[in-house]
């Protein structure tokens, strides 16, 4: 380990020293990701055989390999990535280690069936920045994960890392640091979009001990972008918070994390103890007088303590319950003292725009939304994964051009984002640039940046009924528009979904949905009919076939559809037949076969099986 | 659990561990639940004594949160995720299958005390969904019958 460095100059020094060491000579840097998607894979085995074999094949001294963060394409994990040439070798397992050691590490040799075949193109592609789902990308923030070992600071140190801290610490008052943020335009990430800048200054306003806050509850499901970064880069955060705390001075940090996310407190704690040891954290950072230290809170799997003051009150110890905010948390907040909460992302933003100026950061994204954003692009897409791009980005890019589209064939129905908050945007607003007030427009919103893609099966009404499910779990039930509110529209969504819809139930969601967004105290109560509302406003047909014809559509709810076999474009090829758990279906060689209503279950193997699509909803 | 089945020098030094910070009562039960699936009763009027706080701020703690259980769990527990993306994935038909094989419903323990089934709304591996967890572990990519090998990995 590094001495403790005592001033701005030995921080250079080392970075200096740290870089050319990286230029020196050939060695080759293996990249392998052991973030928890990849992690769940078997990286962990891929990594001894790996170890293993180079020491066999005399390569140890000549090949480092390095244990890095989410690479954002989790879906084809393990990833490996072999640098300086960038060879990319997706969903990596132990028995494909001698042949990678023994042809591309020692002869220079691509192993071609190992390569990534892209799925749209089907043509096989070697390097990773030729792939549709990285080419695409601006990674501004999320870049920097596959350099980095997130559980060595030096790592961080030789990409930049710490230069925005030096900067806000020797060259700039706290004034000037919040003028650059404001400058900036950045915005909150964490999903109200609140100019950061802002918040700052109005912290950095109120008298007392302020306290700098990271939000990583992470409650949208679905999203995992702050996850990502606080496993793979948590030095990124903490230069982020570092530069906030300098800006409001205030010397006390809290990461409130999620207690599902064993691997993000772990790397970093770890982040944590070396900055300290190193002299990046705890008394007179950098010998600059400045003090300042960072605590973790693990949250309990509530969703709602994702919201300001229900978070401070779970960091106090207390069940997280939202207050109402006649006084803001920037004047009275955790322990009653100013408090400047800020989500994980918004963080990582930050050493950016101090090390690169306003003007820079400025210049990407749209008029109301600067920079860049990650988002967590899942669900019925062939590239599933997290994305970033500069904002202002159309969907159809997103989806379409990075993600590869709508996988089997099937057709886009909708894409949800926001989380439950949000909305579901159909397919005539897939031009529309992704930024905070163009979402907005729309009856959607940005969220936290999940968004998830439905296709053609998915049921809306079935989407708004899991979405108030969800809300109705997670209201904290401290005041009655939301807890009441929210559980009448599920029941009459619960009755519609169940074939028993009635004339005049929509006019009833829209009515109580009101209710609930005019009366509820905290976001978590306004926002949950949005869900109800967006789908009513697009996809009215579906709520109506339920209603009036007792149909589903998309053949999701059990008693409003069944299955049948269209005569004439059966084959009689019989799959359908082996696979049906019930036996419901009997048939000749070659001919068209009959589905049996009386024993199917409906549980739709055969309609995913057969490759004639002959199988109808009806 | 009887009192005298628990470690108590265990549990004294967590709360050491946080220096009896009673800000920090939640992750110290989430320890304790670390070693036990859940947080005996009997450790209450400890907590109590040591953090300086009331009994009636421990349960409303316990019982708000979904992390902390004050009835005994499985030595497994099955967490699958019924987050967004999962959900369009198919995570209920993972659950039902789960369900069906352990003859419990969601939020029950088998009899024999080994698994424990229940929902989480999104571990963050959204990418590789149907996603679930058992205890740390995380699995991906599940359907009906990878779900049920998924089990007899635990079973041995
Ligand atoms: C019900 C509810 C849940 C929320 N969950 C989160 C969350 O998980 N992560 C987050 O960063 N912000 C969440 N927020 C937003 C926060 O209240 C807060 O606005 C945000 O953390 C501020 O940081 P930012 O300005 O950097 O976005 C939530 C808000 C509400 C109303
Ligand atoms: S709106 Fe809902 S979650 Fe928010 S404080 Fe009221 S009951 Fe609790
Ligand atoms: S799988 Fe399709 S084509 Fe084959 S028998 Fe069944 S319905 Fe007919
Ligand atoms: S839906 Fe399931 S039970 Fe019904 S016929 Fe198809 S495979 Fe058999
Ligand atoms: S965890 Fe490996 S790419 Fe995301
Ligand atoms: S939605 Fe299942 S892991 Fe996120």
């Amino acid at each position: 380990m590094v001495d403790r460095l005592k001033n701005r100059d030995e921080l250079i020094t080392l970075r200096k020293n740290l870089v050319a060491q990286h230029k020196d000579g050939n060695k080759k840097l293996i990249s392998l990701c052991s973030g928890s998607g990849c992690g769940a894979y078997g990286t962990a085995s891929v990594y001894d055989s790996l170890v293993a074999e180079l020491k066999k094949a005399g390569l140890s001294d000549q090949v480092e390999v390095r244990l890095t963060g989410c690479h954002g394409f989790c879906e084809k994990g393990p990833i490996m990535v072999i640098h300086p040439e960038g060879i990319f070798y997706p969903q990596v397992k132990p028995d494909m280690i001698p042949d990678i050691v023994e042809m591309t590490l020692k002869n220079g040799e691509i192993v071609e069936k190992f390569l990534f075949k892209d799925p749209v193109s089907k043509k096989k592609i070697i390097h990773e920045k030729d792939i549709p789902f990285y080419k695409l990308q601006k990674r501004v923030i999320f870049g920097r994960n596959q350099m980095i070992d997130p559980t060595n600071v030096l790592h961080y140190i030789a990409e930049d890392g710490y230069k925005g801290l030096e900067k806000a610490l020797f060259e700039m008052e706290p004034q000037q640091i919040i003028q650059e943020i404001k400058g900036a335009g950045l915005r909150g990430r964490g999903g109200g979009g609140f100019p950061t800048g802002i918040k700052w200054a109005s912290c950095a306003k109120h008298d007392g001990d302020r306290y700098v806050i990271c939000n990583a509850d992470e409650g949208d499901p679905g999203a995992y972008m702050d996850r990502s970064l606080l496993e793979g880069n948590p030095h990124s955060i903490i230069e982020g918070m570092l530069i906030a705390a300098v800006a409001m001075q205030s010397h006390n940090g809290f990461v409130y994390v999620r207690h599902e996310y064993p691997l993000a407190v772990k790397n970093l704690n770890i982040a944590l103890k070396s900055a300290r040891e190193i002299g990046l954290l705890g008394k007179n950072i950098l010998g600059s007088g400045f003090d300042f230290d960072i605590k973790v809170s693990r949250g309990g799997g509530s969703f709602v303590c994702g919201e300001s003051t229900a978070l401070m009150a779970s960091l106090e110890g207390k069940p997280g319950r939202p207050r109402a905010k006649y006084v803001h948390t920037v004047e009275k907040g955790f322990r009653e003292s100013p408090s400047s909460l800020n989500n994980v992302e918004t963080y990582a933003n930050v050493p950016h725009i101090i090390n690169n100026g306003a003007e820079w950061y400025a210049s990407m994204g749209t008029e109301g939304s600067k920079g860049t954003k990650i988002f967590s692009l899942v669900g019925n897409v062939v590239n599933t994964g997290l994305v970033e791009v500069p904002m202002g980005t159309n969907l159809r890019t997103i989806i379409y051009d990075i993600g590869g589209g709508i996988p089997k064939k099937k057709k886009f129905k909708a894409v949800q984002s926001g989380g439950p908050s949000g909305g579901c945007i159909p397919e005539q607003f897939l031009d529309v640039p992704v930024d905070f007030d163009e979402l907005v427009k729309i009856g959607s919103m940005m969220g936290s940046g999940g968004m998830i893609v439905m296709d053609q099966d998915t049921c809306m009404v079935d989407v708004a009924r899991y979405f108030l499910d969800f809300l109705k779990e997670e209201s904290c039930g401290q005041c009655n528009p939301c807890r009441e509110g929210i559980k009448q529209m599920l029941d009459v969504l619960t009755r519609i979904c169940a074939g028993h819809g009635k004339e005049g139930d929509i006019e009833l969601l829209e009515e109580l949905g009101a209710m609930v967004q005019k009366f509820s105290l905290c976001g978590l109560g306004t926002s949950s009919p949005n869900p109800v509302l967006t789908t009513l406003m697009y996809f009215r047909h579906e709520y109506e076939a339920h209603i009036k014809d007792k149909k589903c559509p998309a053949g999701v709810c059990k008693p409003l559809f069944h299955y049948e076999i269209v005569d004439g474009t059966c084959t009689g090829c019989g799959l359908c037949a082996r696979k049906c758990p019930q036996d419901a279906i009997t048939g000749a060689k070659k001919e068209t076969h009959v589905l049996d209503q009386d024993k199917c279950i409906k549980c739709g193997i055969c309609y995913d099986a057969c490759k004639f699509n002959a199988i109808a909803i009806r | 659990m009887k009192k005298t089945d628990i470690d108590w020098p265990k549990i004294t030094k967590i709360v050491q561990d946080y220096n009896s910070d009673p800000e920090c009562l939640l992750m110290i039960m989430q320890d304790i639940s670390d070693i036990y699936n859940y947080v005996p009763p009997e450790v209450i009027p400890v907590l109590v004594e040591k953090l300086g706080v009331s009994e009636s701020l421990i349960y409303s703690v316990a019982t708000f949160y979904k992390t902390i259980s004050l009835e005994p769990r499985g030595k497994y527990i099955i967490n699958v995720c019924t987050g967004t993306a999962c959900h369009v994935r198919g995570a209920e038909k993972i659950t039902h299958a789960l369900a069906e094989e352990l003859g419990i419903e969601e939020g029950q323990t088998t009899a024999d005390g080994m698994f424990t089934l229940d929902a989480v709304r999104c571990v963050g591996a959204c990418a590789s969904g149907p996603v679930a967890m058992v205890n740390h572990d995380t699995h991906g990519a599940l359907n009906r019958s990878s779900a049920l090998e998924m089990l007899d990995q635990y079973r041995k």
